[in-house]
């Protein structure tokens, strides 16, 4: 066992795949000698030489749609969108090309490929490079999107991402990247499509993903502290989606509180809580409640503590989930004044 | 005082002094030539041969021929069947037959095309199943054909999109040690797109062979040309890039061949891609569903009906002996028998089954798409009983 970050996690899973499948090319903005803004691709260019791990021109839809042709070669590719809100324009080549390619030709032509997407805020970042865009994603049939939050899941889901035959969208929490965690490389964790339970708890069942689930599981400690005993699973995969893990732990805590940090009107964690409240009505003893970022564009760096879920909008949320089987008054004259 | 770029390189560079523009300039080499390549008159005489584009063998020229043929009936049939509500939409090529086929031509069979929508004449001249190249359009599915199969990518609707798939592919080729060739076909407006700038520009940087292939039909739907660029031709977007380029008569057939084929052996030999552009005419609206009358007059189309590029290699041909009555009304009765082929099978109802909807999202359906197939299926069991 070592202590490693999360950072140098991502790198392990790309230096392995690469040594063990040859069609692997790792690419992007500044991911060669530099190693990458964030260093995820530090030193491969090194040891695998810049055929296999090279810088391009400084254009996103360039990027994705040069990848969508090599793996329409038989390669391999892993491009790097060097922040969340750079990759905009590849939208287009992600949308109509690289999810719907396989579907188009009826399986003829598949494009494995994954797309690493550094994402989220509370690392200070100025605008345009903290945007939480997973649901963009996750709302386009054909894309996988995954983003993990421990150390072992970087490795092993972006292990498992670079041999799906389906491409992926990696979402990688960039407030997580530099915390560490023992590991044991190379480890393999739940494969895609699993939630796992990263605290069990009886009262209610807090679900989360990426840089929420720290956020989660420290809010339930915290609640510890006011008598309740907290449940937090991680979504891991947000496509494909597991019901059945979270829905048999709401089954069993009867209340559930969804986090993430991305701005909440039609977010993921609506999905979630609509997917929750139909497979469980009956055994929901509160209205399921979501604690998500703001509905703003992503604030300023001073401000954006106000923006972040924290720990205190959690317990909160867990506050109101009807302890006392009373109504939510929050809501009860919503739209009586009309 | 003026200087060869041979003596500026042997100068030593302390000696170097600025040389003139065109005796230094890089793009020189790059730029295409200042009217469009044309090897035969509107009138199917040929031009004085030259070095640099020699004449294609004749029994290519024949077979050009024959496939343009083919081509045009086949695009009329196809409007035919629009008409009769067959097809959900055609965008017909028709006066655009010498790029349709001399960029399948100019390719062997392991090359890879990379169409858009008003490439099913191409597709057709490549030898795909007609059937199969309407099924877009038919609505039965989206593309018909085996892409992999056929060399051939889907049918490319969002504009320029393909530049940067084939600047992957084909450089993705080379990186595996195979000498195929890309060839991308797109229209004057899509050279606008962001793709299109960042598909040649890939490409450039890692010398990707492909072959970018305007054909500069005058109208991006109503929009003319004169909103698309302010550059002299489209071809001059090359010397950009750093790549060479040319620009082609695109209603002379023998010209589109010969400077394709140039195009081509460039990106095989390893020099990186090549930007042609042929000038041409979209003789009919956009698609069926548009009234070019709006947009433009008929002497504009009626004078491009004079440089029809069938007549002009027809003619040639003639002079040449390499055609007479009996072969043209043969291959006129090829055509025949090839669309009506197609109208019997496009006449049949296409089999669709909603199931398969789930069949090809991802490798393995996820359980949520299993369990709206089961619903799907579910639903046309009950529809099912309801009819029995």
């Amino acid at each position: 066992m070592a202590t490693m970050t999360m950072a140098k996690a991502l790198n392990a899973a790309l230096a392995d795949a690469m040594l063990d499948d040859e069609r692997v090319l790792v690419f992007g903005e500044d991911v060669g000698q530099l190693g990458g803004v964030f260093r995820i691709t530090d030193g491969l260019q090194a040891r695998f030489g810049d055929k296999r791990c090279f810088d391009t021109p400084l254009a996103e839809a360039g990027i994705v749609g040069f990848a969508v042709g090599l793996a329409m070669s038989g390669l391999r590719p892993v491009v790097e969108m060097q922040f969340d809100a750079f990759a905009y324009p590849a939208f287009e080549q992600i949308a109509s090309h690289v999810a719907k390619l396989r579907n188009r030709t009826r399986g003829a032509l598949s494009v494995p490929m994954v797309i690493r997407v550094p994402y989220a805020g509370g690392i200070g970042g100025v605008e345009h490079h903290c945007d939480s865009s997973e649901a963009y994603y996750a709302h386009t049939p054909g894309l996988k999107v995954v983003t993990p939050a421990t150390v072992d899941d970087a490795y092993s889901l972006l292990r498992e991402a670079i041999d799906d035959p389906d491409p992926v969208v990696f979402m990688e929490p960039k407030k997580l990247y530099f915390a560490s965690a023992e590991t044991a490389l190379p480890t393999r964790t739940e494969p895609f499509g699993r939630a796992v339970v990263r605290r069990p708890g009886r009262d209610a069942t807090v679900v989360a993903y990426g840089p929420a689930v720290p956020v989660a599981l420290e809010a339930a400690e915290a609640a510890r502290d006011e008598g309740w005993d907290l449940e937090v699973i991680d979504v891991r995969t947000i496509v494909p989606f597991d019901d059945a893990t979270i829905a048999a732990s709401v089954r069993r805590t009867g209340r559930c509180v969804v986090v993430q940090e991305a701005q909440g009107f039609a977010g993921v964690g609506a999905e979630i809580a609509a997917r929750v409240q139909e497979r469980c009505f009956h055994a929901l003893h509160a209205p399921v409640l979501r604690v998500s970022g703001l509905d703003i564009p992503y604030p300023a760096p001073m401000l954006e503590h106000t923006h972040l879920p924290s720990v205190d909008r959690v317990l909160d949320a867990v506050a109101r989930l009807q302890w006392d089987d009373q109504p939510d008054r929050r809501w009860l004259t919503e739209g009586s004044a009309a | 005082m003026t200087t060869t770029p041979q003596a500026a390189r042997r100068a030593s560079p302390r000696s170097r002094r600025p040389a003139t523009r065109t005796a230094s300039n890089p793009a020189a080499g790059l730029l295409p030539e200042a009217e469009p390549v044309r090897l035969l008159n509107p009138d199917g005489t040929l031009l004085p041969s030259r070095a640099d584009y020699p004449e294609p063998p004749v029994e290519a020229l024949r077979e050009m021929y024959r496939r343009m043929v083919v081509g045009r009936r086949f695009d009329a049939q196809a409007t035919a069947l629009t008409k009769q509500g067959r097809l959900a939409v055609y965008p017909s090529s028709r006066g655009q037959e010498a790029c349709q086929v001399g960029g399948v031509l100019a390719l062997r069979d392991d090359d890879w095309v990379f169409p858009t929508y008003r490439e099913s004449m191409a597709l057709t001249a490549r030898g795909i199943d007609p059937v199969e190249v309407l099924t877009l359009l038919r609505g039965d599915w989206h593309c018909g054909y085996d892409p992999a199969a056929r060399r051939t990518a889907p049918q490319c609707t969002p504009l320029a999109t393909q530049c940067v798939h084939a600047a992957g592919l084909a450089y993705g080729e080379s990186y595996q040690g195979r000498d195929t060739v890309a060839l991308v076909y797109i229209g004057d407006g899509a050279t606008s797109e962001g793709d299109f700038h960042e598909g040649v520009n890939f490409a450039a940087v890692f010398k990707a062979p492909v072959v970018y292939f305007v054909q500069n039909n005058r109208y991006a739907i109503s929009v003319p040309l004169s909103r698309q660029t302010a550059a002299p031709s489209l071809a001059y977007k090359g010397v950009g890039y750093g790549i060479p380029s040319e620009q082609v008569d695109g209603n002379d057939p023998m010209a589109v061949l010969a400077v394709l084929t140039r195009a081509v052996a460039h990106a095989r030999a390893g020099k990186g891609p090549f930007l042609v552009e042929a000038h041409t005419y979209r003789m009919e609206p956009h698609t069926n569903a548009d009234d070019a009358s709006r947009y433009r007059d008929a002497d504009e189309v009626e004078a491009w009906r004079e440089r029809d590029p069938l007549t002009r290699l027809e003619t040639y041909l003639r002079g040449r002996e390499a055609l007479d009555d009996a072969a043209v009304a043969d291959i006129a009765e090829q055509a025949e028998t090839y669309a009506a082929q197609l109208r019997d099978r496009m006449n049949s109802q296409p089999t669709v089954d909603p199931l398969s909807l789930f069949e090809h999202v991802y490798a393995e359906p996820t359980a949520q798409l299993v369990e709206q197939r089961e619903q799907v299926r579910a639903e046309l069991d009950a529809a099912a009983e309801g009819d029995a």
